[in-house]
């Protein structure tokens, strides 16, 4: 991408590092999201995706680099200051308040909102997205199943309409219809409101999919980005995240080939 | 059956300043997970303050009450700011040491500002009683059952149908993803604190007519107020005050009709059984907060 069209790059990261304790969990990184798109970050478990979604939003602070939301530096602000500027997060594993029933749950995402009619306006159009959320309007949300759960932190955090949406894992411990649905609806909201979407996802076929661009992730360094529908047909990509086989010279399946960022 | 039930409008009634001292326990546990052992000394100093506000400086009853409530809401989001912040994250006993000296230093404090002596608060309801046939009732007494039911019901609208509150539940179930949605919840813990320390407060001058204030009033309600927050299963809002008058009557039980001594043992006596029958208390959530 062109450093010219600046204006349409709506989150840019250059050169972030962070830390677990001791532990460099990202060692460098810099991506950009455009406006309008999704993108997605792809990697094997311990890549670095979901302390690249931390850092983003606020939750860990990088020891280096910058981070701009919008054309503003948000690095080591306050989680709870970024997300009024109109960056959201689902975080892998749901995080619901289970004993809130579902309505509060979704109140909560509009939290910093002030706008009644807005807000009442985003509960409908999310229940419209999600009909079963409607249904259990009143049960504590940890009664509902994992992928209702699921629904209803997308939902919760669609409640902050906000402009650049962080999805961590929406397919984790998913059913493959529920997955294909979920995913359905995050192409929907990316293409009915415009939102981009920063996707992290272990599932690289159905990321690859519903994202426009991706980057690969390979223990905290990005090793290839391109657009998804290349990184589709790269060799690598089909081999180590898509599951394609190569049959070797004996008819076997080869393991230890090497890639060719390596 | 007279004896029977003053004895229980009375233990109801110091049950009821047990259940708000045990609501301060729970609001701060609940946001926080830090038990707060400063408390009951929360409630001496707000007793001291609506004692210094009606009895020297001479204003009215409400005004000194409502004055004592928001001095110590201030003081609550102060101790909290300077005493439990910087250590919150660091292990529990730290954090537990901390607000047991927090708890010495105000009652030390205390003593060198209003002496050891015991001090009264005149109140409107300090005289009259409420005569039904025989039965005589002591309005103080009235007056803190009447209190505990307004003051537990404002609690609850506030935090089931204001956003404030509902934000306050849910930073409590789950402080990350409170963040997550963009709740303050630095701010949210610092009025927790501060209805925490106003809630002790009326607690602190409710009491007033019925026992003394003096500084070591905290500690001794204090010692009694944490075993009805566990009785009702730590954690649980209604279950602080229902352990609270659980208590409270067990104890104005077993001072009339059992042998000297009985008194003080019978509330732990109790708390022991419940708690072997029933080890999350009452009302108790712990089993099921993991979901």
């Amino acid at each position: 991408m062109d450093a010219t069209l600046a204006p349409d790059i709506i989150l840019k990261l250059s050169n972030i590092e962070s830390y677990y304790g001791p532990i460099m969990a990202i060692r460098g990184i810099s991506l950009e999201v455009p406006r309008g798109r999704i993108v997605t970050l792809l990697g094997a478990n311990g890549a670095g995706k979901t302390t690249v979604l931390k850092t983003i939003s606020g939750i860990l602070d990088p020891q280096k680099g910058s981070i701009e939301f919008m054309g503003k530096p948000i690095q080591r602000m306050e989680a709870d200051r970024i997300v009024r500027l109109g960056l959201s997060h689902v975080p892998e594993g749901r995080e619901v308040f289970p004993f809130l029933s579902v309505r509060e749950n979704l109140m909560m995402g509009a939290y910093p909102r002030s706008d009644r009619d807005g807000v009442a306006e985003d509960l409908e159009r999310v229940y419209g997205y999600f009909p079963r959320l409607k249904e259990r309007i009143n049960q504590p949300a940890g009664q509902l199943s994992g992928g209702e759960q699921q629904m209803l932190a997308i939902g919760r955090a669609l409640m902050n309409r906000p402009t650049l949406l962080l999805l961590d894992e929406p397919s984790l411990g998913l059913s493959p219809i529920l997955v294909k649905e979920i995913f359905t609806i995050i192409r929907r909201v990316n293409e009915e409101q415009g939102m981009s979407i920063l996707l992290v996802e272990q599932n690289a076929r159905v990321a690859l999919e519903t994202a426009h661009y991706g980057y690969v992730l390979e223990i905290g360094r990005v090793v290839m980005n391109d657009s998804c529908d290349r990184l589709m047909h790269s060799q690598d990509i089909q081999e180590f995240y898509l599951g394609a086989k190569e049959a070797g010279a004996r008819g076997e399946r080869r393991w230890k080939k090497k890639k060719t960022w390596r | 059956m007279l004896d029977f039930v003053q004895q229980l409008v009375s233990g109801v009634a110091l049950g009821c300043v047990y259940g708000l001292i045990a609501l301060g326990f729970v609001l701060v546990y609940k946001a926080t997970e830090v038990v707060n052992f400063a408390q009951g000394d929360l409630m001496m100093l707000g007793g001291f303050f609506a004692f210094t506000f009606i009895g020297m400086m001479g204003l009215n009853y409400w005004i000194g009450f409502a004055g004592a409530v928001a001095a110590m809401a201030l003081f609550g989001m102060l101790a909290e700011r300077i005493v439990v912040r910087p250590i919150l994250g660091y292990p529990q006993f730290s954090i537990i040491m901390a607000t047991i000296g927090l708890g010495y230093f105000l009652r030390s404090v205390a003593g060198m500002i209003w002496g050891t002596d015991d001090f009264k608060i005149e109140t409107p309801f300090s005289q009259g009683v409420l005569r039904i046939g025989s039965l005589v009732l002591a309005h103080d007494k009235l007056s803190v059952i009447a209190a505990t039911v307004i003051l537990c019901a404002l609690l609850w609208l506030f935090f089931n149908k204001t956003t404030l509150g509902t934000a306050m539940r849910a930073s409590s179930e789950n402080m990350l993803a409170a963040y997550y949605m963009g709740i303050p919840v630095k701010r949210v813990v610092s009025i927790v604190w501060a209805i925490s320390a106003a809630v002790a407060t009326c607690a602190g001058v409710l009491l007033a007519p019925i026992t003394f204030i003096h500084s070591n009033v905290g500690l001794v309600l204090g010692l009694k107020a944490f075993p009805a927050a566990v009785l009702g299963g730590f954690g649980s809002i209604p279950g602080a005050v229902v352990g609270g008058v659980l208590i409270g009557v067990i104890e104005s039980m077993a001072g009339f009709y059992l042998a000297e001594g009985w008194k003080d043992v019978a509330p732990y006596l109790v708390l022991l059984a419940v708690l072997l029958l029933k080890p999350e208390g009452l009302f108790g959530l712990h089993a099921r907060k993991k979901v």
